[in-house]
């Protein structure tokens, strides 16, 4: 047998059941991604014969004697398909997961399906963009700007990798050939718990260990016996001690029961189906209300060292406080809403799943090239959970395929580190999409009741939250989650009386963990809205009824208690947010629609702080190479964000260069001593600001070593592309470092940040939707969002994070929902199942940002990439309730559930309404 | 994905090699199915691609399409004038939640054979009173309309053995005119409520109704009903358990649609706004 690929003939055999996609992985075409290996994602696409597939679909022998075309094969980067180029230049990626898949879609369409891209790119999912940026690349606009020396930021900088996303040669966690110190990889696979809680009485795993190919298999008797979490924040005691890597007790289905590592990860799925295990079923509880009553089942049995605040009740974290005296404020109010909102479980879905890659080095040392926000923090997590020094584990990440929170985790290399050292073999664990959907992690599910009091003048009297946020089976992140979404969504309200009651609960549920928002995105939809309901039983528009009550500089930011914080006007943009949404939305164009559309207008507004609370450190070195480039080293990870170029861009403004003279290196533990994470928006705003003092640093070195080597005073020299200028005199940096090696100066420059004080951000969303009143159809006319980002580095990309950000939260609004039935069984672990927004569903939104200079952060700059998603749940709601006249009160809005609503429409209430709003 | 436990793939060239059919084999058509899922069952494929059957023939008895058909080939399929209704082709072809990538490899046959709900090729063969034909591993056919062959959600009347050969659409159903109404949850997504109306020139109208109910139901009229009559078949012929009850959709609203469509086919049959 021969296979043609990319015009090369190869004499390989695929597997009896292979599919193309793994196939010519095996060749080496590692732009051919699995998204999720069922058909849904488009991220394998490839050409047979030039005609577009889903190579995960194909079985591998029927390519035999066509022509197959991978991406790698359609351009290089020296000749790129004129495709390969638009996407270049509209920067029509983040990530760059899909993006190998949406090119070999796009470069095969005809003119008749470049015309009509809904349903062209319907087979073409994308997590990060929000597809905008898809259709520009398509459609051939340009975005991205080429800038002089010293004028980077502020300006539309092409991402670094560009070339080698759109080419798919840049490299992800799993794109790696089993050579060299991968000689030898072995593969793993999980077998998981088909019970919600239960006892493991005996696994005999003698079968599988018989099979040929079997290398090892790992119980909990090969676990280490000590307990950790899987969430990481700087504080490990953030997070309460509560998982082993292999429990004896399972406390949801889906739970790691053994591992099997194989020859290949067929043996390794066989292996799985020969061990044997008993259980002994223990009860279980699903409702987080039921947890919390007296005699429920106890998920984690545990001491207090556990840093569990209430085992026996279930309760992981709880925070109580109030300001003022909220019973006098709603005797005051003249108008009151209260109501109890449920805000379902949202999967992160980020196209690259997780999955890890460990191997021992010549050194006896652990290397873990994994799918990670944290490599620092997951180095430090491995070091205590396997007793090793911090030199004895190097963690590191190449491009990351997406994370939202959801790599925040370390949710493969614990069971990957242990499989190593067990085995001594390198070890390959790649997560399936089931398994992501199944097995991982996903935002908390809460339910909210909000009782929010004004006066007719629109001045708020009281705002009172009860939340109960549904951990699941692990407390990781459940406190910090908790916390934040305790916080900002009330912090944002100026109102005397104040009062909190938070609780996260066990359950035995798959676990949540961090995901964008971190809490905001739910309590902001129970917030928001009700802010919108009592607007409206006063008679006031909600942007009006916004400006009379949002904090201004000057006023606390207060949430449960009035404690001391480190948190800071910065700079401050809502205002100038809340008028570009209300004039975006006055001007039009007006909707021509039939009498069968309902139309009606919401927004809602969000803060965030600009960094997590307790510490978030960052690291940065800038250092002149020999060749006259600079390098530099940051700790910070790359998963679709953007903040390489950003780094890049601070570099290349501070040293008087441009981007191309720059060679970034991050996310790797042998770089630098430490950096926390790239999450809660901070790879700009923290490692940003290491990287703007390292730059600095190192910019004062060159200017003091060229004035001695030119013997120019120091205040006539400057920095150009590729030189110093001393007293007229240009010479080159090559020079330079050839001459400070010499002299034995190192030039290298240094930067630390440690994340405090914190600035704040805003944004508004704003929507224009109509509703069917006998389809109970929703369409959004239009999506307008404002940012208060502080200085924007780099508009391109900023822009497509909003995007990005809203687009993800019509998902959750009006889509997602992970559903588990009554024995915790997660029952739509595909995206066939589980509807992430594609092309069709995402309206453009209209992007403004708020012209402010924040007094914090790097050059001005504040966080930018998660509170987008916040406030979008609420305004759609908000305008769906304005179209229809009632008020929805759990995400997500679908048709089937609002055409009985639509059909009942009366004109809606403008006066006061006597009595409370009481929940539907 | 891999489908790790096969291992072997069997290739027939001709009718009677297709069998024997033995436990853990499975019939091979596009693969867009089998290979999306794991199939911790299966150990062999049977492969109908190199049977040769010719996709299309058309011919004065109608559409005849073979299983193994791609959809992208039916899609391009150029229809005579003289059969109007098979414009529900392409119309129905766009009902996948699958793009024309999918359409390059799946096949209408194994579209019907997976018999979901939402399966765009069911509607259509279903509204054209198609009619299935099968293979039995003895060597007999059978032949079975469609709206009989799939009998609910992953199920139909295929006995272990068998293998659908062809669709048969009569020209009689092609020369009707029709009329399409379809809802999703998601504006492109898959179809959570699917009616086609016909009516033929004599007057004969038909009304069949796929993806909100668990089967296809087909309500045929000797001419055009009333507003209330079409009602009351509606009620008396799909009871409420029939109503498909999954994430597409829940039962209250696909009966709703179910009935707001049919009368908004009815009307524009009728040739009234």
């Amino acid at each position: 047998m021969t296979y043609l690929v990319n015009g090369v003939e190869h004499g390989a055999t695929p597997r009896p059941g292979q599919c193309l996609r793994t196939f010519l992985r095996d060749l080496g075409c590692f732009g051919v991604k699995k998204g999720c290996d069922a058909g849904d994602c488009g991220a394998c696409t490839v050409h047979l014969d030039g005609r577009p597939v889903h190579s995960c679909l194909v079985p591998a022998f029927r390519a035999e004697g066509l022509e197959v075309t991978t991406i790698e094969g359609l351009g290089s980067p020296d000749d790129l398909h004129p495709v390969q180029q638009s996407f270049l230049d509209a920067q029509g990626f983040q990530c760059g997961f899909c993006t190998a898949g949406a090119i070999m879609t796009a470069a095969a369409l005809d003119q008749a399906q470049r015309r009509d891209l809904p349903a062209a790119l319907k087979g073409n999912l994308c997590r990060c963009t929000g597809y905008r940026a898809i259709a520009d690349a398509i459609e051939g606009v340009k975005h991205v700007e080429r800038v002089g020396a010293g004028e980077a930021c502020g300006r539309n900088l092409a991402a670094p990798a560009g070339p080698g996303v759109v080419t798919g040669r840049v490299r992800y966690t799993m794109d790696v050939a089993p050579v060299g110190d991968l000689a030898g990889l072995t593969h793993m696979k999980i077998l998981r718990a088909p019970h919600p809680s239960a006892r493991i009485v005996s696994i005999d795993a003698r079968a599988a260990l018989a099979l040929p190919g079997v290398v090892a298999v790992l119980t909990h008797e090969d676990a280490p016996d000590r307990y950790f979490s899987t969430a990481r924040h700087e504080m490990y005691t953030d997070d309460p001690d509560d998982t082993l890597v292999l429990d004896p007790i399972v406390r949801h289905i889906g739970q790691r029961v053994a591992a099997v590592i194989a020859e290949s990860e067929g043996i390794a799925e066989a292996g799985c189906k020969l061990i044997a295990v008993e259980y002994e079923l223990l009860p279980a509880v699903f409702d987080p209300e039921d947890a919390l009553k007296p005699g429920a089942h106890v998920v984690h049995d545990k001491p207090l060292s556990s840093r569990i605040a209430n085992p026996q009740r279930n309760i992981v974290a709880e925070l109580h406080g109030h300001l003022g005296d909220v019973e006098a404020g709603f005797a005051e109010a003249d108008a009151i809403h209260e109501g109890t909102y449920h805000i379902q479980r949202v999967q992160h879905a980020h196209l690259e799943t997780h999955g890890a890659i460990g191997w021992l080095d010549g050194d006896g040392r652990l290397n873990m090239r994994t799918s990670t926000q944290v490599p620092f923090l997951t180095r430090d997590a491995l070091c205590a959970l396997f007793d090793l020094p911090q030199d004895k584990i190097r963690v590191f990440a190449e491009r990351v395929g997406g994370g939202f929170g959801g790599k925040q985790e370390m949710i493969t290399e614990d069971i990957v580190a242990l499989a190593v050292f067990k085995t001594g073999r390198p070890v390959k664990l790649e997560y399936t999409r089931m398994e992501q959907f199944s097995a991982s992690t996903s935002r908390h599910p809460m339910k909210i009741t909000v009782k929010v009091g004004a006066k007719k003048d629109g001045r708020l009297t009281a705002i009172s939250m009860r939340m109960l946020s549904n951990t699941g089976a692990y407390g990781n992140h459940g406190p910090g989650v908790m916390y934040h979404g305790s916080g900002e969504c009330i912090a944002l309200y100026r109102c005397p009386n104040k009062k909190v009651d938070s609780v996260a609960i066990y359950t035995n549920e798959m676990p949540s963990g961090a995901f964008r928002g971190y809490g905001l995105s739910q309590s902001n939809f129970a917030i928001e809205s009700a802010m919108d309901e009592v607007a409206r039983q006063i008679g006031m528009d909600p942007i009006a009824f916004r400006r009379i009550n949002v904090v201004v500089p000057g006023d606390p930011m207060t949430a449960a208690d009035d404690g001391p914080h480190d948190v800071e006007y910065g700079s401050y943009g809502l205002d100038q947010c809340l008028d570009r949404v209300e004039a975006a939305l006055c001007k039009g164009p007006h909707p021509d629609l039939s009498d069968d559309w309902l139309i009606g207008r919401g927004i809602a507004a969000g803060m965030i702080d600009t960094i997590p609370p307790r510490g978030h450190r960052a690291e940065s070195r800038v250092t002149l190479l020999p060749d006259g480039t600079y390098e530099l080293k940051t700790g910070t990870a790359e998963f679709g964000n953007g903040t390489t170029t950003v780094h890049g861009q601070i570099v290349a403004s501070l040293l008087g260069t441009t981007l191309s003279h720059v060679r970034i290196k991050q996310s790797d533990t042998d770089h630098i001593s430490h950096d926390t994470g790239a999450f809660g928006s901070t790879g700009t705003v923290v490692a940003g600001s290491a990287t703007r003092e390292a730059a600095e640093d190192l910019a004062g070195m060159l200017l003091d070593f060229a004035a001695s080597f030119a013997g120019a005073r120091r205040s006539a020299c400057k920095l150009g592309e590729g030189v110093v200028i001393a007293a007229g005199q240009s010479i080159p940096l090559a020079k330079l470092a050839q001459a400070a090696a010499l002299a034995g100066v190192k030039l290298s420059g240094q930067g630390r940040s440690g994340g405090t004080p914190r600035s704040v951000a805003f944004n508004v969303q704003g929507f224009e939707v109509a509703v069917h009143r006998r389809y109970g159809e929703i369409r959004i006319l239009r999506s307008v969002h404002a940012a208060d980002a502080g200085t924007v580095m780099n508009p391109m990309q900023c822009r497509g994070q909003v995007e990005g950000g809203v687009a993800q939260a019509i998902g959750a609004a009006l889509y997602e929902d992970l559903k588990i039935d009554g024995e915790g069984r997660v029952t739509n672990p595909t995206f066939r199942g589980y509807h992430i927004p594609a092309f069709a569903d995402i309206p453009r939104t209209e992007v403004f940002f708020a012209d402010t200079y924040d007094r914090i952060g790097p050059l001005g700059a504040k966080s930018m990439s998660e509170s987008p998603y916040n406030p979008v749940a609420a305004a759609l709601g908000n305008a769906i309730r304005d179209a229809i006249g009632v008020r929805l009160y759990a995400t997500p809005f679908k048709a089937d559930m609002l055409y009985k609503l639509a059909m009942e429409v009366r004109p809606a209430p403008v006066s006061m309404p006597a009595d409370v709003h009481e929940p539907a | 994905m891999d489908i790790n436990t096969i291992t072997a793939v069997r290739r027939p060239r001709e009718r009677a090699e297709l069998w024997p059919f033995c436990e853990g084999d499975a019939w091979l058509g596009g693969g867009t199915w089998l290979f999306s899922e794991p199939q911790p069952k299966l150990s062999r494929l049977v492969d109908l691609s190199d049977l040769g059957w010719q996709p299309l023939v058309a011919s004065d008895a109608g559409l005849s399409i073979a299983a193994t058909c791609k959809v992208a080939t039916l899609d391009a399929f150029e229809p005579p004038v003289a059969w109007p209704a098979a414009r529900l082709i392409g119309t129905c072809c766009r009902s996948f939640l699958a793009s024309f990538k999918i359409w390059n490899m799946a096949t209408v046959g194994g579209n019907l054979c997976m018999s979901l709900p939402a399966g765009p090729m069911i509607s259509l063969t279903a509204a054209l009173d198609g009619v299935c034909t099968i293979w039995s591993p003895d060597g007999s056919e059978r032949r079975v309309p469609v709206v009989d062959f799939v009998k609910g959600p992953l199920s139909n009347d295929l006995r272990p053995g068998e293998i659908l050969r062809s669709i048969s659409l009569p020209w009689q159903a092609l020369a009707r005119r029709t009329a399409f109404r379809r809802a999703s949850l998601t504006p492109l997504g898959r179809s959570g409520v699917l009616l086609i109306g016909t009516l033929a020139s004599r007057g004969e109208f038909v009304l069949t109704v796929t993806a909100s109910t668990r089967r296809p139901v087909r309500l045929a009229f000797a001419a055009l009903p009333g507003e209330r009559e079409l009602v009351r078949r509606l009620e008396a012929e799909i009871p409420e358990a029939l109503y498909y009850d999954d994430i597409h959709g829940l039962p209250d609203w696909r009966r709703h649609m179910t009935h707001v469509f049919a009368e908004e086919i009815r009307l524009e049959l009728g040739g009234r706004p």
